[in-house]
């Protein structure tokens, strides 16, 4: 770093004392909050997936809209979206709104059946519905890896935007490259050391604190900031004139006002692909679990929207920060997008709510991550652990394996954000969402119907894994040239541009159809299902799953199925 | 139920019906019509979901299996 550079940063950004004094203060709060959460709704023990990973199946509707608000709505929101915004405009950044806006008539459709199966069952993950159904542990392997490995850039999404935040309070700071680092290093050990004795709880306690700074934050943001610069005039003319402007490096326009011809494609692709994987992480599903009933997921999909709705308004704080004249500038002296809208709060709040939004942000990446790590590591011990390396596992050993999986997860986004530039981690993150996506014919299909066969499932999933995997490598950074620049490329048959993860869908569909068809006709067995109808449709206030839950509590295995009724699993 | 299905679909199609909403007249307070109609379209689908809550809830009701009965 040369003494120029360090001089013009310092500039933009030196240390905010008030607003960082206000942020530990607030960050402190949420540590004891999640260390305290192990007494909310209290369990005689934490030593099963049951309550450390799911919370007891507890939570009702508010606690459950706060903690799929505080799960959804993550760093990639609050920093990443209206950075995209800042950047290139709506096709990249304001699809976010209509991908949150139908992503809730599609979760109707399907997670009140996924609920009510995993409450019959005893079942954490979807990778362990798959295993029910089929009854093949290749096809569940698929599921739970792809969940596991997808997981992990998302979470380092979120340090990225602790990070930003951190960066613009000028904290982290310096050649040195401990202390460079080690306020990073401090959020991520508290995090991580309430998440491995509180579980799942302590996610939903936060997400309270976190959601209260949020909508805060964002009224006081939208009410008070577009007077400053000009009006909603001022801002939206002030962005359309950045984006008609022509970028030198790639000799285009900079990004897209609102999406022009030949961009409804990208724009309508990109919000459904990324509607439809976002339920199919693992973080999702352990939160829509999570809940006491199956039309708590229903009532929350009608309440949830007013989630986007904040989406929305944030995506435009990007704009707002363009009509600002804000210089995100980074404290290496280089400008990074990712740092535009705690600049904007900076620059345009007093000192002491600067702090409420920089802990607003920050607060807001901890409480995914955390259910994020939950999540990935409830995977990897009930569905590669338990199920290959140590079938005798008892429920406290699997919760043992989850929790010190929770850690390592965490430390391999860690290293994640510490070795990769922070353009990276974001294309990272869409890449998850092509991966993701090829596990939906798996597990949604599988809700509804047996008529897919599972190898179909299985050849169709890895080559949607190849294509989408191939074609993003292929999109080249028009500026740097760099691998993995994008996720949008040509549809084959349609010429058009779109998001790569829904033409790999598509093609995943077709092969696993065609192979069923011919699976079919050679009388390949399709494996065993444990389930039964009825279990699609089971609510918590059924007498018989009453019943049935209250023999599972004297039944030393929780996972087994004691009950004898025909078509039911036997014990495992 | 199948009216449910359909209150569901509704909102998927018009988003994804792109051309139809990009375009910047008519403004409202400031915003182009781009914005404010995917704005508006948090409130619709919000609504149709909650009634297709309300229909699904109702459909279960009407429903004449007893306990212990598969269906």
């Amino acid at each position: 770093m040369t003494p120029h550079v360090t001089l013009m940063a310092s500039d933009t950004s030196g240390i905010n004392g008030v607003a960082l004094a206000v942020l530990i203060a607030l960050f402190a709060l949420v540590t004891i909050a999640g260390f305290m959460a192990t007494r909310f709704k209290r369990a005689d023990s934490l030593e099963s997936l049951e309550e450390w990973g799911l919370g007891g199946r507890k939570f009702g509707t508010w606690i459950t809209w706060f903690l799929l608000g505080g799960d959804l709505y993550t760093a990639y929101t609050f920093v990443a979206v209206p950075a995209a915004m800042f950047a290139t405009g709506a096709v990249a950044g304001f699809f976010a709104v209509p991908y949150t806006i139908v992503l809730y008539p599609i979760i109707f459709i399907f997670m009140a059946r996924l609920w009510s199966v995993s409450h019959r069952h005893g079942y954490v993950t979807t990778a362990d519905f798959v295993r029910g159904r089929y009854d093949d542990r290749t096809l569940s392997l698929a599921v739970a890896v792809t969940g596991f490995v997808a997981t992990m850039p998302y979470i380092a999404l979120q340090l990225v935007g602790i990070q930003a935040v951190l960066e613009v309070a000028g904290l982290g700071g310096g050649d040195n490259i401990i202390a460079k680092d080690a306020p990073l290093f401090i959020a991520f050990a508290l995090l991580a050391a309430y998440t491995y004795s509180s579980g799942l709880r302590a996610p939903a306690v936060i997400a309270f604190v976190k959601d209260i700074l949020i909508y805060l934050v964002i009224i006081v943001a939208i009410v008070y900031l577009p007077g400053q610069v000009g009006g909603w005039d001022a801002i939206f003319g002030a962005a359309e004139e950045k984006m008609a402007t022509t970028n030198e490096a790639t000799g285009a326009p900079t990004g897209s006002f609102i999406p022009g011809a030949g961009q409804g494609w990208a724009y309508a692709t990109l919000a459904l692909g990324s509607a439809l994987a976002l339920f199919m992480y693992p973080h999702s599903v352990t939160a829509s679990l999570s809940s006491n009933s199956r039309n708590t997921i229903r009532r929350n999909a009608a309440i949830l929207p007013a989630y986007s709705f904040v989406l929305g308004l944030l995506a435009l704080l990007g704009w707002v920060a363009i009509a600002a004249g804000t210089q995100p500038i980074g404290l290496d002296g280089e400008p990074n997008a990712q740092l535009v809208i705690p600049q904007l709060f900076e620059d345009m709040f007093p000192a002491w709510f600067a702090g409420v939004a920089f802990a607003a942000i920050a607060i807001g990446a901890l409480v995914p991550a955390a259910i994020m790590s939950i999540a990935a590591a409830n995977t990897f011990s009930r569905n590669i652990y338990k199920e290959w390396l140590n079938k005798d596992a008892t429920p406290a050993q699997e919760a043992k394996v989850s929790k010190l999986m929770s850690l390592l997860v965490k430390a391999f986004a860690l290293i994640f954000v510490l070795t990769l530039d922070k353009q990276n981690a974001i294309n990272f993150q869409l890449l998850g969402g092509i991966w993701m996506l090829q596990t939906f014919p798996v597990i949604v299909f599988s809700l509804f119907t047996r008529w897919f066969h599972r190898y179909g499932l299985l050849v169709g999933w890895a080559v949607g894994m190849v294509y989408g995997t191939v074609g993003a490598y292929n999109v080249k950074n028009p500026v740097t040239g760099k691998a993995f620049g994008g996720s949008l490329d040509n549809i084959p048959g349609i010429g058009e541009m779109g998001y790569i993860a829904l033409t790999a869908f598509v093609i995943n569909v077709v092969i696993a159809a065609a192979l069923t068809v011919a699976l079919r006709a050679a009388n390949v067995s399709n494996g065993s299902d444990e389930t039964i109808a009825f279990d699609y449709f089971a609510d918590a206030d059924d007498p018989r799953v009453q019943k049935d839950l209250s023999e599972h509590a004297h039944h030393g295995d929780p996972y087994g199925d004691p009950d004898d009724i025909p078509g039911n699993a036997p014990v495992r | 139920m199948a009216l449910a299905a359909v209150l569901l679909m509704i909102p998927i199609i018009a988003l994804m019906w792109v051309p139809s909403y990009a375009k910047e007249a008519p403004e409202l307070w400031g915003f182009p019509f781009f914005f404010w109609y995917q704005f508006l379209w948090v409130f619709i689908c919000s609504a149709l979901t909650w009634a297709a809550y309300k229909l699904t809830l109702s459909a279960r009701g009407l429903t004449t299996h007893k306990v212990g009965e598969d269906r």
